[in-house]
């Protein structure tokens, strides 16, 4: 079953540091082509360690809203 | 849990680099690998694998300030991410490692002599005579050894505060070499 929230990413102030994806514990976010952090949402559980570590503050966590896969 | 990686204990590295400094500066070199292995990564792999992995001084701020909590943790100011900053700091980084490169080639015909100390901020002068002993290498391979130092020592201290201040990571937001390598990326893989 699918999470209620997810995280999401602010792209356009994203530094594409990599710290999210070191702290996620499902490998569900990863820097894209170095240019900015990307969320996979069949993956992610909405813990929300990837937003507490951006030292961006670029990502936040929003309810689920399309269908659960 | 992720495995850890060989290079998970990079940040050991960033220490034995600061450490070498004090006690011979033209260790200093070494700390152009760090400079050239993330554009290099960028430019050919059009990647950022060097930031998100390998970078030393990255995963030192995550171990000070996230494992041992010497980080208040708070989001970063909105300015720190934001292009203005982040491309203005790159410049003024780049217009400082352009004077430094002056400084040695200055050094290197005879016009200036070798100044055995390092500038911390771009403004302190403290001298660092010990780590060299004069006549050792041309004088301009130890004069740039003090000026890239100087840099590095200076950007590490100006991620210290930022890790204390706000996220362990903060120095990440507006690094030059982390804003060198997105642009480069950005540009490979549109």
């Amino acid at each position: 079953m699918a999470s209620k929230r997810i995280a999401v990413v602010e792209q356009g102030r994203c530094v594409a540091c990599g710290a999210c994806e070191n702290v996620c514990p499902r490998k569900a976010i990863g820097v894209y082509k170095g240019c900015y952090a990307r969320v996979d949402l069949s993956l992610c559980v909405g813990c929300g360690k990837c937003g507490q570590t951006c030292p961006a503050g670029c990502i936040r966590l929003q309810e689920r809203t399309e269908a659960p896969v | 849990m992720r495995r850890k990686r060989w290079y998970d204990y990079l940040w050991i590295w960033s220490i034995v680099y600061f450490a070498l400094g004090f006690f011979n500066i033209l260790f200093a070199w070494l700390g152009m690998i760090d400079f050239l292995l993330p554009l290099a990564f960028a430019a050919f792999g059009g990647n950022k694998f060097f930031c998100n992995h390998l970078c030393g001084r990255g995963q030192l701020f995550q171990k000070l300030g996230g494992e041992l909590k010497c980080s208040r943790n708070k989001p970063s100011p909105r300015w720190f991410s934001a292009k203005w900053f982040r491309y203005g700091f790159l410049v003024f980084f780049l217009v400082m490692f352009g004077n430094m490169v002056f400084q040695t080639y200055l050094v290197a015909v005879g016009a200036e002599s070798l100044r055995e100390a390092i500038k911390l901020f771009w403004t302190f002068r403290i001298p660092w005579g010990w780590t060299y002993t004069a006549g050792t290498v041309s004088p301009w391979i130890a004069q740039f050894s003090f000026g890239f130092y100087s840099l590095m020592l200076t950007s590490l201290l100006i991620g210290l505060i930022v890790m204390v201040l706000y996220r362990p990571r903060s120095w990440c937001t507006f690094c030059p070499m982390g804003t060198m390598t997105q642009s480069i990326c950005k540009i490979k893989n549109h």
